[in-house]
């Protein structure tokens, strides 16, 4: 299967817009070498500003250039974006109606070797809690590319979640993406995983395989948007299979686990129902792959709960 | 400046003094105390420096202010009403439920409010945001910027103080109220910020460090400030907590207060007479369309 790295896939379309938009600006706080935003400092080396390592002060400027009509796009690590400039996100561009788009790069297990200080599996909660906040993590370099589009294209805050390294492509480059609107990847009658971004939708098509070989007819909705949520779609896949599971590299609480738990108890769902997700706990270091082992968060952990949802309900 | 354009914005001034005690007077309650201390840059910037059009707030080629100390807004309410962006009437909805007058600035719901503020320490980065677009724009307008002296104790003040020097940023002209004292107490006693004036050359901005209430001394440092070229300004103005509202200015503890109606009129008769005229100071003088509706017409 083809693969890009997010990160090429988020400067590329960077690139693509800018090319045509002349208030496309890209802010950096002296991470510009991991999120791969060089391609566009060469191209465009007076619209990239890179503010030093100073987070509050680039969602100010972020929030200041909007207001004089500029589209700016500002990216550091998830947990810096999330947890280090909340107020400053919350009141300067969303309180401010402003425009600020701001990407938040390795969230979850992804940040591996940089460990639990720059592991973020609390910054979807934080987010989600912004009135009107549009959120999105995309699960593909092509999703990643039309959000970053309609981003660019809708007037309001984005926050845009995005591991930096190489997915494969699960759609066509054609593909059209709306906010709010979840994909169904895959049909299954007996349940469905709700998956959020490119590690657990991927993990969960695994799962859907391996439970394929016992029988279990699992199908997969690639969630995309957490806010606004596209409610019918899991609703309605939930209520057709009785049974759903959320997947999400965050914490089970304030995430897409609550969301779905959410909108499951308002609308009498009675069926099974799980979350996978990390579990009241702090990230550390280590290997992506052993993260996603340690806090349960592979094909197996989800065939695992698959089974006893099947075996429950 | 000529004597006689001093004296006419004294005059403004002490007008502007007066509709703020007023309007916080009415409300019961306010940050009384940092909104004297702007009273005479806030004249200058807006009857005196800046390009902006009452008729037209959001003209591209205005010039801005950033009031970052935001909870100085009754004041530049008080500017902004009298310069023509809304009726006087408004400043009596200060703080009631649906105002367009709340007591930090709301770029959203005030005409003439170019950013909203109230966190402290976000207005100044904005201002650097700000002036940095119009600069790409090529644009003429300054953005202006005024921060507290209890608001320098936030690190993002000097976040943005380093990126304004290393970005150029010569459209930009910030004060800072120095009046000494923030919500606790003196900043001597706080958090010492001196020596003020040096840590902002030291940062890298033209500085300057003059009598805030002297509108001549202002005057004079805003036009030294505009010649420069290649770097940002800092105007470090000595001011008084309270300054012209007679019980207020008597206090150490003048950040927030209650005070009433009777106070604010002996204020207000102590600076030469009522501000909104004897009638608006005793019935209900809310506009009719001082709440609800569309202010900005945008």
């Amino acid at each position: 299967m083809e693969s890009k790295e997010m990160r090429a896939a988020y400067a590329d379309t960077l690139i693509e817009l800018a090319t045509t938009n002349r208030d496309i600006v890209v802010l950096e706080a002296d991470l510009m070498r991991a999120t791969g935003t060089g391609s566009f400092q060469k191209l465009f080396p007076d619209r990239l500003v890179n503010v030093g390592v100073a987070e509050a002060n680039m969602v100010g400027v972020a929030s200041g250039l909007s207001a004089t009509g500029k589209i700016p796009f500002a990216s550091t690590f998830a947990c810096f974006a999330s947890r280090r400039v909340f107020d400053q996100f919350f009141l300067s561009a969303n309180y401010a109606r402003l425009n600020v788009k701001l990407v938040g790069t390795d969230p979850g297990v992804t940040a591996a070797y940089n460990g639990g200080t720059h592991m973020p599996f609390e910054d979807l909660g934080l987010m989600r809690t912004i009135p009107g906040l549009t959120i999105v993590e995309p699960s593909d370099p092509a999703s990643c590319a039309a959000f970053v589009r309609l981003a660019a294209a809708m007037y309001g805050c984005v926050y845009l979640r995005l591991p930096r390294k190489a997915a494969a492509f699960l759609y066509p480059a054609g593909e059209k993406f709306e906010f709010g609107r979840a994909k169904r990847l895959k049909e299954g009658k007996d349940l469905v995983f709700a998956a959020l971004g490119s590690l657990m939708v991927g993990e969960c098509l695994k799962a859907a395989q391996v439970l394929a070989g016992e029988g279990v007819e699992a199908g997969v909705v690639d969630v995309l948007c957490l806010k606004p949520l596209d409610e019918v779609t899991i609703l309605t896949a939930a209520k057709a299979t009785g049974r759903i599971i959320s997947a999400e590299n965050h914490q089970v609480m304030g995430g897409l686990g609550s969301a779905i738990a959410e909108l499951l108890a308002e609308h009498r769902f009675g069926g099974g129902f799980k979350r996978i997700g990390i579990r009241d706990e702090f990230g550390e270091v280590g290997t992506q792959d052993y993260l996603v082992k340690r806090f349960g968060l592979g094909a197996p952990d989800l065939a695992d709960a698959a089974r006893k949802l099947m075996k429950e309900s | 400046m000529k004597a006689e354009r001093i004296a006419e914005l004294e005059r403004i001034a002490k007008e502007i003094r007066k509709l703020t005690i007023d309007e916080i007077g009415y409300l019961g309650v306010g940050h009384i105390g940092g909104a004297m201390s702007v009273v005479e840059v806030l004249t200058l910037l807006y009857h005196e420096t800046m390009r902006v059009d009452p008729g037209y707030p959001r003209d591209p080629d205005r010039d801005w202010l950033v009031l970052s100390k935001g909870h100085a807004g009754p004041t530049l309410y008080a500017t902004l009403a009298l310069k023509g962006f809304f009726p006087k009437d408004w400043l009596h909805s200060l703080n009631k439920g649906g105002t367009k007058l709340p007591s930090h600035c709301d770029r959203n719901l005030t005409p003439g409010i170019d950013m909203t503020t109230g966190s402290l320490g976000q207005g100044f980065s904005a201002a650097m945001g700000i002036a940095l677009g119009l600069s790409m724009e090529g644009r003429k307008s300054t953005v202006y910027a005024i921060i507290g002296d209890g608001e320098s104790d936030e690190g993002q003040v000097w976040e943005a103080a380093m990126f304004a020097a290393h970005r150029k940023l010569s459209n930009l002209i910030a004060f800072t109220d120095f009046n000494k004292q923030q919500l606790d107490g003196t900043t001597k006693d706080i958090l010492d910020l001196e020596s003020l004036d040096d840590k902002w050359r030291a940062f890298g901005w033209f500085t300057q460090r003059v009598d805030g209430h002297d509108m001549a001394a202002l005057d004079k440092a805003i036009q030294a400030a505009k010649a420069q070229a290649g770097r940002p300004s800092m105007i470090v103005m000595d001011t008084i907590k309270g300054k012209g509202c007679n019980f207020a200015e008597a206090l150490l503890s003048n950040h927030n207060m209650s005070f009433g109606m009777d106070e604010a009129r002996a204020a207000i008769a102590a600076l030469g007479g009522a501000a909104l005229g004897g009638d608006a100071l005793g019935g209900d003088a809310l506009g009719g369309d001082a709440l609800g509706g569309d202010a900005l017409g945008d």
